[in-house]
Formats: structure tokens, C-alpha cells, sequence
């Protein structure tokens, strides 16, 4: 999936000479953690989260009325240089992004300029479709061997029972390295005649996975 | 305590059938009609007919273009690209002759239910070839076609404006009931069901709570595979009475799916006779407390039909009209009859035998998890008070 389709287009930016509070009335005014700062060629120059905005706000002991702090410039407390990405970007790139840089929005630029914003929440919101929770359905767990071959012999056996998968995800065996664990998602409130099959043609199946009961 | 009740009932409900091998058959009603009517607590003066649902009161919920194509897949006219597009003809909800007369019996039934409890003419009533919770707008599925449930809701704001409660015990989420009223102020449902980390269909998060108006109107508590007894019923009992508290309606209508028992082939719950005694014993008494007494029962689902369901129905029954539930042996004449044609040894007690099924690990921690979905469930209605009180 690319981060075009994912991404939010509407944006909320602002210059770097704009005072910190209008920053904080933003944030809150619109729920959001992160603002762009941009010049006048709606280029990206910096990041302001609302981490760095509190940072920089007075502490609630304190009792100034009107604190100087939250008049100063933003560009005094952006982070610099910036992470974007591109449009065509992959969304499993973004997230590794995240992961390897610690950080939980990127803004998408193209030809240099704002186009649209990927939060965190964007990339779960895309990991929740893939699991296939977001339709009706029963999810089934089978250990297979690491071989050639062996998807399209257990997606035969639910064709079979003409029901319509939606969505499989494979992750690796953690206690043992031949193998892997395929997660379907089958459109069916009764998936037990599946399960026998798939037991009857040897698989194993782990439904439901609980340590200690099932295993 | 003996209170006027209606039961409803016909044997055409047995029409309500996919083919022989599908997990969902109404045979369930005629073997629990059948146990009522050997205890000798059910007459047939409080029988009454269901009547057929028309096409108005099917799009109290349903889609008219929905509505068309059942009738279509009827005659055998719909395409199967076109069926599918409506959850027809899938291996859970296939297509079969009169399946929209069958269908629409069975709301009717249930709407019969909700005219002689709000007409006055009884305290409760009770359907139990309803419960189709799982039954959309425009979409078959889950065994469910039409959702009666969701129309009798419907049908009581309609035609009488009543505030009411919607609670779902069910093994599997009551989704369908549930999206029909999310955004509805007026209707709060209650749904407590396995997670769906595995089961069908995968909803009923703690936090689905509703939208714009009706938020804070939708309550779910999922349990764990493997849920006993106790910990299923400590999950029932507080939050059926604190929500009773809160929303305060004027009637409520309860699903009574039996598939939370331990031998329920389709689900993971570890359920005994005990939860569907207690279960309509508390909606019973909630019902005189906060409703001058009105309530629906509906069926759901239950997919042990010979051991589970008819004396967990049963009991629904025993308790709407007489406040206490069968104990002893079951009638003779009722197991003499059905022993034979039975593929399972048919249970001789009321209640499920100490130590009928082995023991289940970490039985504490499921318990303890289960408690802490009820906290998070009940922590809004917590909240709102607390601003009600701080305001």
C-alpha cells in the first residue's frame, strides 16, 4: 500500500516566525501532535510536536500571567532537518521509519513541497485492515513447515469449502525455525468442518492459540 | 411470584432450515416446546401464533433492495454474483426454498412478542425462534437472514417510543443489533460475548461504545476462551444491573443464544445448566424493578440442539412464569421419546453433573482478565456519574 492512499491531505502548517502559542492553540484546538513549520515556498524546514511546545511552555506552578516563553518564534524550538517521505512510499517503510527513528509522524513532500501528513495512527489504522478484523469473520492459526508450496495446499482446502478468506498473514515459528505460522481470516461463523480437514490432511492446527491450554 | 406470560410459537419455525448438515437448526424450539409441554408449565392458552412480518416491518432495518433479492433467491432468480453482494448463498447463510416466509415468521414472532407485552395483554413474553442478531442492513450472515431483533427494537420506537435495553448473552458479539442502533440515544445494548480474537465475528471490543448520540450507549464485554461459570456470571450480573442503573428503560428485550455451554461445538466457552438459569432469573428481576415488569426474550444461537439448548430455553421459560427454575430429573416421556433418534446421550437432570467436563488451566488468570473487561466496560458509566455529581 502506498502512503498516498493512507496519508491525510489536509494539513495544518505554520511559518516558522509564527508565535509558540499559536502552535499550542492549535494542537489542541485540532487533536493532533505534530505541526509542520514551512516557509513561504511551502517547503518543510521543521517539526514542532506537542512534546516540544509543553517543553518549552512555563510550568503550571508557575504564575505569570502572560509567560514570554510562549511568545517566542517556533523555529527557537523546531526539530531540524526533517523526515519526509514520498508519496510513492511504501507504507511498511514509513512504519520502519518510525521504529528506527523513534518518532511518530513523518510529513509527505513532493518536489520539496507540503502534500500530506502519516501519523502513527495512519499506519495501525492500515495494519488493522490487513489482519482482516474489520470484516465479519473466524480466525484460524496452522504451524506449517518452511517449504515451497505449502500456501497454496492449505488455501485449496478452504476453497474447497468455498469460503472467502479475508486476509492471511504469515510470521515466523518462534520456538522453531522450520516453521511458520499462517493467520487466516475466513468469512464463516462456522469454520469447525475447515478445521477438521485441515486436521485430517495433517496440519496443525492452533485454535485458539492458548499457552498452557491448547498446548 | 407467577407472572402472565406469552410463548410463542409455531411448528413452521422448523422451516428456518438450510440443509441437513448446517449447525443451525430450529429443531432446538420444537425439542424445547416439547420438554415445556411434558413438565406440564406451558398450556396451550399461552401459546400464541406467530404472525408474518411484512414488508414494512422488515425495513424497519433491512434494505428494500435486500428485501427483494431474498425474495429472488426464493424462486431461485438471483444470480449468485448478485446473492453473494447480500451474504446469500454463502456456506454460512445458503440459499433455500421459502426462505423468505421462513424468515419473516420469525420476526413476526418476535414483533407478536413485543405487541402482547407492550399492548399489556402480558408481563413477558418470549420467541425463541428469534435471536438472528447477526443479520444487516443489506447483508445476510452468521445463519441470520432477517434480524428480529433489531426490528422489534425498532418497532418498539416506532410504534409505542419506549427507551430500551438490548442485552445479548449470546457466545458470539451481537454486532448486527449493535451497528443498527449505534448512533440511537435511545436504545442501549449490551452484548457479552467470547473475544473475537478468534470467534465470528471478530467485533465487540470494549471500546465500540457507540457514535455522536448514541455514544455511550453500546456496551461490550468480551471473555475469554474458556470461561466458567463464576467468572461468566460476575461479568453478567454486574453489568446487567449497573447498566440497568444508568440507562434506566422502559422495557427490555434479552437474546438468548445457549452456545456459551461447555458442549457448544462451535465456541470456547466453558458454560454449565447454571449460567442459563441465572441468566433470565436477573433480567426477570430487572425487568419488575425498573420496567413494571416488560420483557422479550428472544432465542439465538445454540448448536448442541439435544443436550444444551431445549433445557437452557427451557429454563427461560420456567423463570419468566414461576421466578425459579426446573431442578431434578427431566421429564421421561420427553427423553423416552427423543433417546432414540439423539446421536448424543441425552442429559437426565436440569443441571449439568459435578465435574462433566476436565478441569481448565489458569482458570484464575481467565477470571482475572475477564474482571478487568467489565472495570474498562463499566469505567464510563463511572465516569459519567462522577461528572454528574461533580457539576
Amino acid at each position: 500500500m502506498l502512503v498516498e492512499e493512507v496519508m491525510t491531505r489536509e494539513v495544518i502548517s505554520l511559518p516558522p516566525n509564527e508565535k509558540i502559542e499559536t502552535a499550542l492553540r492549535l494542537l489542541h484546538q485540532h487533536h493532533i501532535r505534530h505541526i509542520p513549520i514551512v516557509n513561504d515556498d511551502h517547503e518543510v524546514i521543521g517539526i514542532v510536536s506537542d512534546r516540544d511546545v509543553r517543553d518549552a511552555s512555563p510550568s503550571i506552578f508557575e504564575e505569570t500571567a502572560q509567560p514570554a516563553e510562549l511568545d517566542k518564534e517556533l523555529k527557537t524550538i523546531m526539530s531540524h532537518p526533517v523526515i519526509t517521505v514520498h508519496p510513492l512510499d511504501f507504507v511498511e517503510e514509513v512504519a520502519g521509519i518510525f521504529y528506527e527513528h523513534e518518532i511518530a509522524c513523518v510529513p509527505v513532500t513532493q518536489n520539496d513541497k507540503l502534500i500530506g501528513i502519516i501519523t502513527e495512527k495512519d499506519v495501525l489504522y492500515t495494519l488493522i485492515q490487513l489482519t482482516g478484523i474489520h470484516e465479519q469473520s473466524s480466525q484460524i492459526e496452522i504451524r506449517v513447515e518452511n517449504k515451497i508450496g505449502t500456501l497454496p495446499k492449505v488455501t485449496n482446502v478452504i476453497g474447497e469449502y468455498k469460503l472467502n478468506i479475508s486476509s492471511v498473514f504469515i510470521y515466523p515459528d518462534q520456538k522453531d525455525p522450520s516453521k511458520k505460522i499462517i493467520v487466516f481470516r475466513i468469512q464463516t461463523m462456522n469454520p469447525m468442518p475447515v478445521i477438521q480437514a485441515l486436521n485430517q490432511k495433517g496440519y496443525e492446527v492452533l485454535w485458539p492459540n492458548i499457552p498452557g491450554i491448547t498446548e | 411470584m407467577n407472572c402472565h406470560a406469552a410463548f410463542v410459537y409455531s411448528d413452521q419455525y422448523a422451516k428456518y432450515h438450510f440443509h441437513a448438515d448446517h449447525p443451525f437448526n430450529q429443531k432446538r424450539v420444537q425439542l424445547t416446546y416439547e420438554l415445556l409441554k411434558d413438565t406440564g408449565f406451558l398450556t396451550d392458552d399461552q401459546i400464541i401464533q406467530p404472525r408474518m412480518a411484512t414488508d414494512e416491518d422488515l425495513s424497519l432495518i433491512h434494505d428494500e433492495k435486500y428485501i427483494e433479492a431474498v425474495k429472488l433467491a426464493n424462486k431461485g432468480k438471483l444470480s449468485s454474483k448478485k446473492g453473494l453482494e447480500f451474504g446469500l448463498g454463502t456456506e454460512d447463510t445458503p440459499i433455500f426454498n421459502c426462505m423468505h416466509e421462513a424468515a419473516s415468521l420469525i420476526v413476526g414472532g418476535s414483533l407478536q412478542a413485543v405487541d402482547a407485552v407492550l399492548q399489556g395483554e402480558v408481563k413477558h413474553a418470549l420467541n425463541l425462534g428469534g435471536g438472528l442478531h447477526h443479520g444487516f442492513q443489506r447483508k445476510a450472515s452468521g445463519f441470520c437472514i432477517y434480524n428480529d431483533g433489531a426490528i422489534a427494537i425498532q418497532y418498539i420506537r416506532k410504534f409505542y417510543n419506549l427507551r430500551v435495553l438490548y442485552v445479548d448473552t449470546d457466545a458470539h458479539h451481537g454486532d448486527g443489533v449493535q451497528w443498527a442502533f449505534y448512533d440511537d440515544p435511545d436504545v442501549c445494548t449490551l452484548s457479552i460475548h467470547e473475544t473475537g480474537r478468534y470467534l465470528f465475528p471478530g467485533t465487540g471490543n470494549v471500546n465500540e461504545r457507540g457514535l455522536k448520540e448514541g455514544y455511550g450507549y453500546s456496551f461490550n464485554i468480551p471473555i475469554d476462551a474458556f470461561t466458567e461459570d463464576e467468572s461468566f456470571l460476575e461479568v453478567y450480573e454486574k453489568a446487567l444491573r449497573q447498566i440497568v442503573e444508568y440507562f434506566k428503560p422502559d422495557v427490555i428485550v434479552s437474546q438468548n443464544g445457549a452456545d456459551a455451554h461447555v458442549y457448544d461445538p462451535l465456541t470456547h466457552l466453558c458454560g454449565s445448566m447454571q449460567i442459563y438459569e441465572a441468566i433470565p432469573k436477573l433480567a426477570h428481576e430487572l425487568a419488575h424493578e425498573y420496567c413494571h415488569g416488560k420483557w422479550i426474550a428472544i432465542g439465538g444461537g445454540g448448536y448442541d440442539i439435544w443436550r444444551v439448548v431445549p433445557r437452557a430455553w427451557a429454563q427461560i421459560w420456567k423463570v419468566m412464569t414461576t421466578n425459579t427454575p426446573f431442578t431434578g430429573k427431566l421429564p421421561a416421556q420427553w427423553l423416552d421419546r427423543y433417546q432414540q433418534e439423539s446421536p448424543v446421550k441425552l442429559p437426565q437432570f436440569w443441571h449439568d453433573e459435578e465435574g462433566f467436563y476436565k478441569p481448565i488451566p489458569r482458570k484464575s488468570e481467565i477470571t482475572e482478565k475477564n474482571h478487568q473487561n467489565l472495570t474498562k466496560s463499566l469505567q464510563f458509566i463511572k465516569n459519567y456519574q462522577n461528572n454528574i455529581l461533580n457539576n
